[in-house]
């Protein structure tokens, strides 16, 4: 009795209730197609290099082969090679998967850092928000791509991780101060008001009833996030204070024009990588901004 | 008002106490020792000893930290080791570029997106509006040394418009019209670089405030006394718009900051962002130190003077 009332009720609100979470974002990339087009595009390329770069064996490919030195795109190498007469195609698929694998990985520590912090901080206020908030203060002030480059030279066992993790720690910010102003409003709703006269406990309160109202926000930062950590990846490989240089990067091929004679005379060696890292960008940007436009009733076009 | 910035510049002090207590012990880690390179097969081992006892390489890190926090107050951060001169003059001559650098870029960014902004808001959703709009998110989504290398590549080497590194040809003496004409040249494409890739926030800005005051009362006001439209657009919309554009400047001083280790770098430009890689490959602490201490109370001064401008002129936006 009980169970059919419940789905009758459900049937119900689905009918009559404004559509929301994923089905207003898919009626927003059903109505503009250049974001659609991104996300179709970004899905096949990323997948794409996934796989190519899963079949390339990494060591192969960084053997130096003077022979090759500056070769020209041609028939033995699609897109040239480098000065040490490296395959460049091979390193722009390999390049790009490590990059993206980073920034997804920076993306979703500082994601859920940024979330924790946030979530806690705007719910409980008073003492606990202050304190955070001293500390989100100190980390806005400080010149945090000097202060990475500082650290990247310092660490002794310098490898992917603990890049990843000197970027996170850096990131978090940002994200805790967006969530933290959101829960702040929504913790002043009278649901939470509600849910606490019942006695529910308050970390069910933040993860399970406040979160998921936070969760199209979420989802618009952690895609912005995505592509601005790509950006900040292959910007510090590009000054060299990214990746080891036996990993190949999307900054490292690009940093290659730092050259002036490869610049002019051996574009292959670093065009493609940029090109590439501007293709990314702007499509999970274009993605970001539609999920942006539906999380926000006002500016939707469906 | 007076009161408000007060209350923020004592805020600034711990911030910037704490942030050079984070450097210092950060420069401490960093591998090798300020006198690595004086060491010559030549020197005397135990000469450089003494250097370093004279320098107080040896005294615990809290009293080196006290000296250097003392001189840094009175504008001494040290000897550079490798350019072997003092970090303030070496940052002073730096500092002076990266200022014109940044002076031109703002001048041409506010030139590029004020007339967008504003032309893409009075025509809203026409297809000019549309190109502008999605300009602006190109530029947005490009990272800085995407575009910096792109343009010196068009521009610097396959069009040969522009020079492609320094600051000046050596050709010209000091103080001629050939000097001023040559180092001006020099900045354009840094500057326009830059310029461009910040424009996306003026324009979106001007752009929604425009299409937004459209609708308000005063602007129907003016519209029914008979008044030209572009006067409407000129005298009122624009007027309304245009003061809070002035707060952006903080900002943009901000993003020119982190900005200018990228552009400086592509175009080799002797400014305090490539003198920051510099410093780094070469281990140079005392200018490490001294340029992220510069850099950081930057940072603050711009968030400051953007609120400050802000409260100006939106006096909803109290910062109290």
């Amino acid at each position: 009795m009980k169970n059919t009332e419940t789905i009758e009720l459900t049937k119900e609100m689905k009918a009559s209730s404004p559509p929301t979470g994923f089905q207003v974002i898919a009626r927003e990339f059903m109505k503009d197609k250049l974001a659609m087009f991104s996300l179709i595009s970004l899905i096949i390329v990323i997948s794409g290099i996934y796989i190519w770069a899963w079949q390339i064996d990494q060591t192969q490919l960084m053997r130096i082969s003077l022979r090759d030195k500056l070769a020209e795109p041609g028939e033995k190498f699609w897109l040239g090679a480098d000065k040490g007469g490296r395959d460049i195609l091979g390193q722009l698929i390999v390049g790009a998967r490590n990059s993206l694998s980073i920034a997804i990985a920076v993306t979703l520590i500082t994601g859920f850092i940024g979330v924790v912090i946030g979530l806690v901080t705007g719910y409980f206020g008073g003492w606990i928000d202050n304190i955070f908030m001293r500390i989100i203060d100190f980390f806005i002030t400080i010149p945090s791509l000097m202060i990475i480059i500082v650290f990247v030279t310092i660490v002794p066992k310098y490898n992917i991780p603990i890049f990843v993790l000197i970027m996170s720690v850096f990131l978090w910010v940002g994200t805790a101060r967006i969530i933290r102003s959101k829960a702040l409003s929504e913790s002043r709703r009278d649901y939470i008001s509600a849910s606490k006269t019942l006695g529910t406990r308050n970390f069910i309160i933040i993860f399970k009833e406040m979160m998921p109202n936070l969760s199209s926000i979420l989802i618009v930062e952690m895609t912005l996030n995505f592509a601005g950590n790509v950006g900040l990846e292959t910007g510090l490989s590009y000054l060299g204070f990214g990746l080891p240089p036996s990993t190949p990067s999307l900054g490292t091929l690009v940093s290659y024009a730092n050259d002036p004679f490869i610049m002019e005379n051996a574009w292959w060696n670093w065009l493609p990588a940029s090109l590439l890292i501007l293709l990314l960008m702007l499509g999970i940007n274009y993605v970001g901004q539609a999920i942006r436009r539906s999380a926000d009733a006002r500016q939707r076009l469906g | 008002m007076w009161k408000t910035i007060v209350r923020r510049v004592l805020v600034m002090i711990p911030q910037l106490f704490v942030l050079s207590l984070l450097i210092f012990i950060m420069a401490k880690f960093m591998p090798g020792d300020p006198f690595t390179g004086l060491i010559t097969p030549e020197t005397d081992p135990a000469r450089v000893e003494e250097l370093r006892i004279k320098a107080g390489f040896y005294d615990p890190w809290y009293i080196q930290y006290v000296n250097w926090i003392g001189n840094a107050f009175q504008g001494d951060f040290g000897r550079s080791y490798t350019f072997n001169v003092p970090v303030s003059n070496l940052i002073g001559d730096r500092a002076l570029n990266t200022l014109w650098l940044s002076l031109l870029s703002v001048f041409l960014l506010y030139l590029i997106a004020i007339p967008l902004g504003v032309l893409s808001g009075r025509f809203h959703d026409s297809f000019l509006d549309k190109s502008i709009v999605f300009y602006s998110f190109i530029v947005y989504a490009i990272p800085t040394f995407v575009l910096g290398l792109i343009n010196l590549f068009f521009f610097g080497y396959e069009l040969g418009w522009f020079p492609t590194s320094g600051t000046v040809d050596i050709k010209y003496d000091s103080g001629t019209a050939g000097y001023l004409w040559s180092k001006f040249y020099h900045i354009l494409l840094p500057a326009i670089t830059y310029a461009l890739l910040a424009t996306t926030g003026i324009i979106q800005y001007l752009r929604t405030e425009i299409i937004d005051s459209k609708s308000m009362d005063y602007v129907r006001t003016a519209k029914s006394k008979g008044i030209p439209i572009n006067k409407v657009y000129s005298r009122h919309i624009f007027r309304n718009s245009l003061l809070p554009i002035a707060a952006f400047l903080g900002f943009t001083i901000t993003g020119l900051l982190s900005g200018s280790i990228f552009i400086e770098t592509i175009f080799g430009y002797p400014g305090m962002g490539q003198l920051f890689i510099q410093a780094i490959n070469g281990r140079d602490y005392s200018v490490i130190t001294a340029l992220v201490m510069l850099f950081g109370f930057l940072t603050l001064l711009g968030s400051l003077l953007s609120d400050i401008i802000m409260s100006i002129v939106d006096p909803r936006i109290r910062i109290d």
